[in-house]
């Protein structure tokens, strides 16, 4: 296209604009079509995703213990919580949370205590009966958690996460 | 810059090569003829002393790489074997692992003679960037690495430094997931962190190729800061002078690093390693590598996981911007009498954070760690900035042989 042409016809596209533009847009389709599985390979792959779940057997943790499984590579642990203790994360006001959540919300027999034994500040392990609430204790960044793993003091954002999990049994549960 | 001497192939086979491939010239104008200020003092031989460490760690590296294996089970006891059954195997790891120390040592030396002398003022600001970049590259092999051996401070530096990508608000998570292939440190992530830290070190490379490409364009700084006017009179040739004070800077760091390589090659290192990675039981005391610790420090001063990854990231990132941040016109301490003290403090402040990121984050640690985080940002953000407009700086030499005659920012 000459440069008097474009005078006279300004706005209109040309064949080739549109060939142009065309190849343009084919061009970055092939190179994020590429690019998706180079990126996606690293997301977890089938058997780490086919580790998802675990069962645990409730009779044998004794009230007042607690007990560490693994699920997805993680630790969770499981609290057989004694009645006094449970009184202790029921009666604590929500306003004195930095993340508020009821302990109704987060059990679903008030007994059992089943949280991710993960530091919700950055990953490492807590220690249990541990802290000024007797619950856990983050020994990397000083994160202080109470008797329903609701996180009290300390740099961590939130509360220990409750896994997805249930009674598939009387006394046994399937995480995952 | 325009060399010394112009190179003239002598041989018939020079001659030859030279009409094809004109590399004889290129390293002789850049590595012989090449122009250097003749009042370069000893902090200029860390830039040899980086290239030297470059190729000990590239090395030493790939022949560690023979007798490791990248998979959980294993891991551990593959650097038992090496460490056992490997012919001089101890000292190829010990010179490895030190040698990380010595790099970080020499590369944080260069960074504050680059501040003290001003060498990321114009026109070196795409030199400084440049050496951020490499900087930050050097920083995630230096961590990469630092899992390979899958003991438990392996496995809990790569817990807690992916699970800083967590804290980024919606997608935070699934960046992780992704960072480490699964749920949490497991056999994928170790598998991937092997296969980056082989290959970061040779993105390294290239970009000292485009650090050293600036460099030749711009000339180097030197400690008067004034730019070369007349290059026979105040340059030497590259080859031999600052080669033989290269290798006599090269020499001199290497004592160190044999010493910490054959005497004492645990000092810098951590015993909780020696454990082989447990993923359910955290060490009571989490620590990075020295090298690490500064910026360790003011991730832990901030309450908030969010804002605390964010000045961690911004430490290191902020640094790219000096040039711009430091308005003043002279490039010298040596003439800057305020900026001068100014130096000091702010190498005392890093220093100190350093000393705070191995302590336990709690009490009077926590309250300095504060305190010294604020500084190193006020340092950038608004002592720089301002020093440059109310402080009256010395008379700047007209030339670097003036320099030279007043006696003055020759020697260190």
């Amino acid at each position: 296209m000459t440069s008097k042409d474009a005078a006279v016809k300004p706005a209109e596209p040309s064949r080739r604009d549109i060939l142009y533009v065309a190849t343009g847009v084919a061009a970055a389709g092939a190179v994020a079509g590429v690019a998706w599985p180079l990126i996606a390979q690293m997301n977890p792959d089938a058997s780490t995703l086919a580790l998802a779940s675990t069962e645990v057997d409730l009779s044998a943790i004794p009230e007042g213990q607690i007990v560490t499984v693994k699920w997805r590579g993680k630790p969770v642990f499981v609290r057989h919580r004694t009645p006094a203790e449970i009184k202790a994360a029921e009666d604590v006001p929500l306003t004195e949370l930095p993340d508020p959540e009821p302990d109704a919300k987060r059990v679903h027999k008030p007994q059992w205590l089943v949280v991710v034994g993960v530091c919700t500040h950055l990953g490492c392990i807590p220690t249990g009966k541990e802290g000024e609430f007797n619950g856990w204790f983050c020994p990397c960044h000083g994160s202080v958690y109470d008797l329903s793993g609701r996180i009290r003091s300390g740099p961590a954002p939130t509360n220990l996460e409750v896994p997805p999990y249930a009674f598939i049994a009387e006394n046994k549960i399937k995480i995952g | 810059m325009e060399g010394h001497s112009q190179y003239t192939p002598k041989s018939g086979f020079a001659r030859w090569l030279e009409r094809r491939l004109p590399i004889l010239s290129f390293v002789h104008d850049s590595f012989v003829a090449y122009p250097t200020p003749k009042n370069l003092n000893y902090m200029w031989v860390f830039g040899a002393i980086l290239s030297f460490m470059l190729v000990a760690q590239i090395v030493t590296g790939v022949v560690l790489a023979m007798h490791y294996t990248p998979e959980t089970t294993l891991a551990f006891d593959s650097v038992e074997k090496i460490m056992r059954d490997v012919n001089w195997g101890p000292i190829l790891r010990y010179a490895h692992a030190n040698g990380a120390s010595m790099f970080f040592l020499a590369v944080y030396i260069h960074i504050f003679r680059g501040m003290y002398y001003g060498s990321y003022k114009e026109p070196r600001e795409v030199l400084w960037i440049l050496g951020v970049i490499i900087f930050m590259l050097m920083m995630a092999t230096g961590f990469l690495g630092y899992v390979l051996p899958w003991g438990q401070m392996s496995f809990w530096a790569a817990t807690v430094i992916t699970n800083l990508f967590s804290a980024i608000p919606v997608v935070g998570t699934s960046i992780t997931t992704w960072l480490l292939g699964g749920y949490s440190v497991d056999n994928p992530t170790l598998n991937r962190f092997y296969a980056l830290h082989y290959l970061v070190p040779f993105i390294i490379v290239a970009i000292v190729i485009l650090h050293v490409w600036a460099l030749h364009v711009t000339g180097q700084n030197n400690p008067s800061g004034v730019e070369v006017k007349d290059i026979k009179k105040e340059t030497v040739p590259f080859t031999p002078y600052a080669t033989l004070k290269d290798s006599v800077g090269i020499v001199a760091f290497l004592v160190v690093y044999s010493w910490l390589t054959f005497f004492v090659p645990n000092y810098l290192g951590h015993p909780d390693n020696y454990i082989e990675a447990n993923p359910l039981v955290t060490p009571p005391h989490i620590v990075p590598e020295w090298y690490f610790l500064p910026f360790y420090a003011i991730l832990r001063a901030i309450p908030n996981k969010l804002l605390g990854v964010i000045a961690l990231f911004s430490s290191i990132l902020i640094t790219a911007a000096l040039p711009w941040l430091d308005t003043s016109k002279v490039k010298s301490a040596v003439y800057r009498p305020l900026f001068r003290k100014e130096f000091w403090v702010f190498l005392a402040v890093c220093i100190g954070l350093g000393y705070l990121g191995a302590q336990p984050a709690e009490g009077a640690y926590l309250w300095f760690a504060r305190v010294f985080s604020a500084y190193y940002f006020l340092h950038f953000l608004v002592i720089l900035p301002i020093l440059g407009k109310i402080e009256k700086p010395e008379p700047v030499p007209e030339s670097i042989e003036a320099a030279i005659v007043r006696g003055e920012a020759s020697h260190v």
